[in-house]
């Protein structure tokens, strides 16, 4: 038998912060996405998280997944209780921890936008996570301002669901002149290892947005979380991009967008959608796509 | 640090004054929610690292060929769609 096999192929940091035990469903995109954002980040770091999803991954007391320190609070005050911390450590001379909120989609477009309004317009020195699950999933699949149209949840039952587009909390927090903001995915864990890397060396408040499948809420197989998280890309449903001081970078062009129904089909939450309804959605995403390019176009570097 | 220790509390005043974890969730062992588990084939095994990547555990070693740590595992099965050679197959889970 060969003996001398090589290392495995290591792309991402190798150390692990965050611990397996976690009480996150199976295949959790949440979960991917805090192991890849602490890899980046190191243990030199403060987290504080509102009413989400991962309230409850990170274990009942007096055990944690994540090992490092970490703030449960309210769930409108993420941004809030992000900002005294990092003012309260620069006051006694720390200027090397990172601080970093970490909320869900309801904490960030819903519930949390005044508090991230606040924080963005300071200018604090934090970085703002919101994972992106498109709905409340920690309190069962209510529809929130993330939700894109099409989309069942509980409060939009298959009859009456959701109409609407998903609100552009991007184009909302470039509009305040932060100085970094990236779209993020799971399944481009080297693209979102480097984003936050990045994130990391600049002063002010930082904003990422990390999309994150849910198994649970989008009724779609566990085992699909990433290729769901690179469908969205490739579909152009979600696309990846850094936005530096106004200017804005495409991170992954796709040569040609695949068909929204490639991403569509493999779940559940718009099983029940026409042949008209999913035309629409591809129109939309086209539109949304031609905007980006053309904003990049603009205000390039 | 042992990190699989478990604590107990009996008593109010062996609770910390502050809210503070001093465990770690490895405590947990989570191989219980498994339907089915993947067992990775060895020889078929190229050494890309990417089921390791994207497991949300993580219970998959940075190791060549990595061992799955059956402990934790949730049987999600992102490493069996995720391998690039088909090298991880579906077992159905007998207890």
């Amino acid at each position: 038998m060969n003996q001398e096999k090589k290392k495995l192929t290591i792309t991402i940091p190798e150390e692990e912060i965050m611990q397996a035990g976690h009480l996150a469903c199976q295949g959790c995109g949440a979960a991917i996405a805090m192991r890849y954002a602490l890899k980046a980040l190191g243990k030199d770091i403060i987290l504080d998280f509102p009413a989400c999803c991962w309230s409850v991954i990170d274990g009942p007391f007096p055990y944690s997944a994540t090992q490092v320190p970490l703030f449960h609070t309210a769930f409108e005050t993420a941004a809030a209780v992000a900002s005294g911390i990092t003012n309260g450590i620069q006051a006694i001379g720390n200027d090397h921890t990172t601080v970093m909120a970490w909320a869900g989609d309801g904490g960030t477009f819903d519930i949390g936008i005044q508090a991230l309004s606040g924080a963005a317009e300071r200018n604090d020195n934090l970085i703002y996570t919101v994972y992106d699950n498109e709905a409340y999933m920690n309190t069962g699949i209510q529809r929130s301002s993330a939700t894109p149209h099409g989309a069942w949840t509980t409060t939009t039952p298959v009859k009456h669901f959701k109409k609407g587009e998903k609100k552009d909390i991007d184009s909302i927090l470039v509009a305040h002149g932060i100085p970094y903001l990236a779209t993020t995915s799971i399944a481009y864990a080297e693209d979102m290892v480097k984003k936050y890397k990045r994130a990391k060396e600049i002063r002010g408040t930082k904003f990422m947005h990390v999309f994150a499948p849910c198994p649970t809420g989008w009724k779609s197989d566990p085992a699909m979380t990433v290729k769901l998280a690179k469908l969205a890309v490739e579909t152009g449903v979600f696309p990846l991009y850094e936005v530096v001081n106004g200017k804005y970078k495409l991170s992954i062009k796709p040569k040609e967008l695949k068909p929204v129904e490639e991403y569509l089909k493999l779940q559940g939450r718009f099983k029940h959608l026409q042949k008209d309804d999913i035309d629409y959605i591809q129109k939309k995403v086209i539109e949304k796509w031609e905007i980006l390019l053309k904003k990049v176009e603009m205000f390039g570097e | 640090m042992d990190k699989e220790k478990k604590y107990e509390f009996n008593k109010t005043e062996e609770y910390p004054k502050m809210v503070v974890s001093f465990g770690s969730t490895l405590t947990n062992k989570t191989a219980s929610w498994r339907t089915f588990k993947p067992v990775i084939n060895e020889d078929k095994c190229i050494g890309c690292g990417i089921c390791w990547k994207f497991c949300p555990e993580p219970a998959i070693t940075p190791t060549n060929p990595p061992k799955i740590i059956y402990d934790y595992c949730k049987g999600c099965g992102i490493c069996i769609v995720e391998c690039p050679v088909n090298a991880i197959d579906k077992v159905d889970e007998k207890r």
